[in-house]
C-alpha cells in the first residue's frame, strides 16, 4: 500500500483504518511478548536451581533426586551428541534426495515423490519413537549391533564408542531414529534452495559439456550454500529439540558412558519422563532449567539458520 | 587409467546412482512405517475402539475418550490460534514495509515455528498449570494454539505477498477504505492457501504429544469438561505403548494407526486439492 494514500482522509473518517491498522500490529507484537513472556516463564521457573547450583549445574552429571543434587551434564551431552550423529547421518541423504528431486527426477515424478517426503515429515514423532522401540530396536539389536561390537568395537581410539551390549536401545539407535526424522525438513529446504539457482548458470555449464554432476557441485552448491548451510541449522534446531522419538528409543538412562550402544538421556526425554513425577521445589526447578537451556541452544541454531537462509533470499532478491 | 572423459562419466554416474539410492532410502522408511502401523494398528481396530472409553489394564475398551479429548483440544486451539495468526500475519504483509516490528516479529516468528514444543508444554505449565493449580483441557488447547501462531502467520504472510498489488490499486482507487480491501479483497483473494496454512497446522498439531504432557495431562474417563485433565490421542499412546500390558498395546497402535492416517491424509488432501484449485485458477 503507498504511503500517501494513509494521510488523504481526515482522522475521523479514518478510524476503522486506524483501528485495524492496531489490531494487526498488536496481534505482530503478540508474537514477540509470547516470546518474552516463554523465556520470562523459564527463568522464573529455574530460579530456584540457579540459585542453588549455579554454574556447577552445567557441569555437573550427577542426578540424584533423592539428595535433591542435580547437573545437568548427562542430558545436555546427551542431546548433543543425538543431534550431531543424527545430522551426520541425514545431511549426505537430504542432499542426494533433493539432488535426485531437482536434477534427475522425470517431471511427473516430482511432486509425488516431493509429497512422499513431505509425508515422512508429518507423521507425528510419536509414532517415530512407538516404531523405534517396538520394530526398529530389536531388529537393530540382533543383526547390527553384534556387528558393531565385532568389527567397530575392536579398533583402537575409536573401539570404546561402538563396545557395550547390544540392547537395540541407546544413544546410536536414538540418533539414527532423529536422523529418519530430520531428512525430509532438510531436504524440503535443500530442494527449494535448489530451486532458485538461474537456469541460466545451469545451462551456460551444461553448454560447455558439463555433466549433471558437475553442474551440481561446482554450480548449485557454490551457488546455495549459505541456503544449505541454514537448511542444515534448521534441522539441527529440529533434532535438539524433538522429545517424542527420542524418548521411546534412548534408555533414559542418567550415566555417562563413553559408549555410542550404552543408554542415555537427551533434554527433552529427560523432561518427558521425569516433569510429572517430580516432587519439591528444587527437583521441578531443575527439570525447567533444562527445559530453559534446551530453548536457548534451539535458539541460537534456529537464530543462525534464519540468518543464513536470509541471506540467500537477498542475494537472490538482487539477482533478479 | 580412464581418459578425462570416461572418468568425468563415470564420477557422475556414481554421484547421481548415489543420490538416487538416497531418495529410495528415504521412501524406505516411509514404506517401513506405514506398513508396521497397518500391520500392527489394523487387528486392533474395530467398533470397541470408537465407542469405549480407554479401560484399566486387563480388560476391553476403546479409545472414545482420548479421541473426543484430541478433537476438542485441537479444535479449540486452532481456534484460538488461527485469528492471531492472520492478523499478525497480515500486519507482516501488508503494513509490513515500514519500522523495526515486522522484520524482528518475521525474525522471531520464523524461529518459534521450529522452537521445541516440549518447551511450549513447560510453558504453560508455568503460566497457566501452576497458577490455575491443575492441569486442564484449556491448558492443552493454549499449548496447541501457539504452536498454530507461528504456522498461520507465516502461511498468511507468504500468500498475501502472492496477492497482485494491482488488485489493491484497484480497490484504492475505488475510494475503498484500506481495512476494507484488505479484509475484502486481498485477503478473500489469499483465502484458499490460508485455509491450507490452517489446515496443515491441524494436521501438525493433531499429533503433537510432548506439549500435552504437561497440561492437559490425561484423564481414564470420559470427560467434556475443558477445565478437568483430558485425555488425548497421542498421551494415550505414549502411556500405553510404554505399558507392559499386551491389550493397552494394542490400544497404542490402533491409536497410532488412526492418528497417522487422519494426519496423513489431510497433507495429502491439503496439497492435492489446493494445488489443483490454485493452479486452475
Amino acid at each position: 500500500m503507498p504511503n500517501f494514500l494513509r494521510y488523504t482522509r481526515s482522522k475521523l473518517q479514518n478510524w476503522p483504518d486506524v483501528l485495524f491498522r492496531g489490531v494487526t500490529r498488536l496481534s505482530a507484537l503478540f508474537v514477540l511478548i509470547l516470546l518474552a513472556a516463554i523465556i520470562g516463564s523459564l527463568v522464573m521457573g529455574s530460579l530456584p536451581a540457579i540459585k542453588t547450583f549455579g554454574f556447577h549445574f552445567l557441569v555437573s552429571s550427577e542426578w540424584d533426586p533423592v539428595a535433591d543434587q542435580f547437573g545437568a551434564l548427562t542430558p545436555i551431552i546427551g542431546t548433543l551428541v543425538t543431534a550431531s550423529i543424527a545430522l551426520l547421518i541425514a545431511v549426505p541423504i537430504s542432499f542426494g534426495i533433493s539432488l535426485f528431486l531437482t536434477e534427475l527426477s522425470p517431471r511427473w515424478l516430482r511432486r509425488p515423490l516431493g509429497i512422499a517426503v513431505e509425508l515422512l515429515a508429518g507423521i507425528p514423532s510419536i509414532i517415530y519413537g512407538m516404531w523405534g522401540l517396538f520394530v526398529f530396536a530389536p531388529l537393530f539389536a540382533d543383526h547390527v549391533e553384534p556387528w558393531i561390537n565385532d568389527h567397530l568395537g575392536t579398533l583402537p581410539m575409536i573401539g570404546s564408542f561402538f563396545s557395550g551390549p547390544p540392547m537395540g536401545i541407546g544413544i546410536l539407535t536414538a540418533s539414527i531414529i532423529l536422523a529418519i526424522m530430520v531428512i525430509p525438513f532438510i531436504a524440503s529446504v535443500m530442494r527449494d534452495v535448489f530451486e532458485v539457482v538461474p537456469a541460466l548458470l545451469k545451462e551456460s555449464a551444461y553448454g560447455l559439456g558439463a555433466t549433471t554432476w558437475e553442474v551440481v557441485w561446482n554450480i548449485v552448491v557454490p551457488y546455495t550454500k549459505v541456503g544449505v548451510a541454514g537448511g542444515i541449522m534448521l534441522g539441527l534446531g529440529r533434532a535438539l529439540g524433538e522429545t517424542m522419538a527420542v524418548t521411546f528409543v534412548i534408555g533414559n538412562a542418567n550415566s555417562l558412558s563413553a559408549s555410542l550402544l550404552m543408554p542415555g538421556n537427551s533434554i527433552s526425554s529427560a523432561l518427558a519422563n521425569e516433569f510429572n513425577e517430580a516432587v519439591g521445589e528444587i527437583y521441578t526447578s531443575s527439570l525447567i532449567e533444562l527445559g530453559l537451556i534446551l530453548f536457548f541452544i534451539t535458539f541460537v541454531v534456529l537464530a543462525l539458520a534464519r540468518f543464513m537462509l536470509y541471506k540467500l533470499a537477498k542475494r537472490e532478491g538482487k539477482a533478479a | 587409467m580412464f581418459t578425462l572423459y570416461t572418468r568425468r562419466r563415470l564420477i557422475n554416474w556414481l554421484t547421481l546412482g548415489t543420490s538416487s539410492l538416497a531418495m529410495a532410502f528415504g521412501l524406505f522408511w516411509l514404506g517401513w512405517i506405514l506398513f508396521t502401523l497397518l500391520q500392527h494398528g489394523l487387528p486392533g481396530l474395530s467398533l470397541a475402539v470408537f465407542a469405549q472409553n480407554t479401560p484399566p489394564p486387563g480388560s476391553q475398551g476403546g479409545l472414545l475418550n482420548a479421541i473426543a479429548g484430541s478433537l476438542m483440544m485441537t479444535i479449540l486451539g486452532t481456534l484460538i490460534g488461527t485469528p492471531i495468526g492472520i492478523l499478525a500475519g497480515t500486519y507482516l504483509a501488508e503494513f509490513g514495509q515500514h519500522g523495526w516490528l515486522a522484520p524482528v516479529t518475521r525474525f522471531i516468528n520464523d524461529i518459534l515455528l521450529s522452537a521445541p514444543s516440549i518447551v511450549i508444554g513447560l510453558f504453560v505449565y508455568e503460566m497457566y498449570v501452576v497458577r490455575s493449580k491443575h492441569f486442564s483441557g484449556w491448558a492443552g488447547a493454549l499449548a496447541l494454539a501457539i504452536l498454530v501462531i507461528p504456522i498461520v502467520i507465516r502461511t498468511t504472510e507468504n500468500m498475501l505477498r502472492l496477492v497482485p498489488n494491482s488488485l489493491r490499486e484497484a480497490s484504492a482507487a475505488l475510494g475503498t477504505p484500506q481495512w476494507k480491501t484488505i479484509s475484502l479483497v486481498t485477503l478473500k483473494a489469499a483465502r484458499a492457501g490460508i485455509l491450507t496454512g490452517v489446515l496443515l497446522a491441524v494436521a501438525r498439531i493433531s499429533g503433537e504429544t510432548a506439549p500435552l504432557l504437561f497440561t492437559s495431562l490425561n484423564n481414564q474417563f470420559w470427560n467434556s469438561d475443558m477445565n478437568q485433565p483430558m485425555a488425548n490421542l497421542p498421551v494415550v499412546i505414549f502411556q500405553f505403548a510404554m505399558s507392559p500390558y499386551a491389550d493397552w498395546q494394542q490400544l497404542a497402535w490402533a491409536g497410532a494407526l488412526l492418528i497417522t492416517f487422519s494426519v496423513l491424509t489431510l497433507n495429502i488432501l491439503v496439497r492435492v486439492v489446493f494445488h489443483q484449485q490454485t493452479s486452475t485458477h
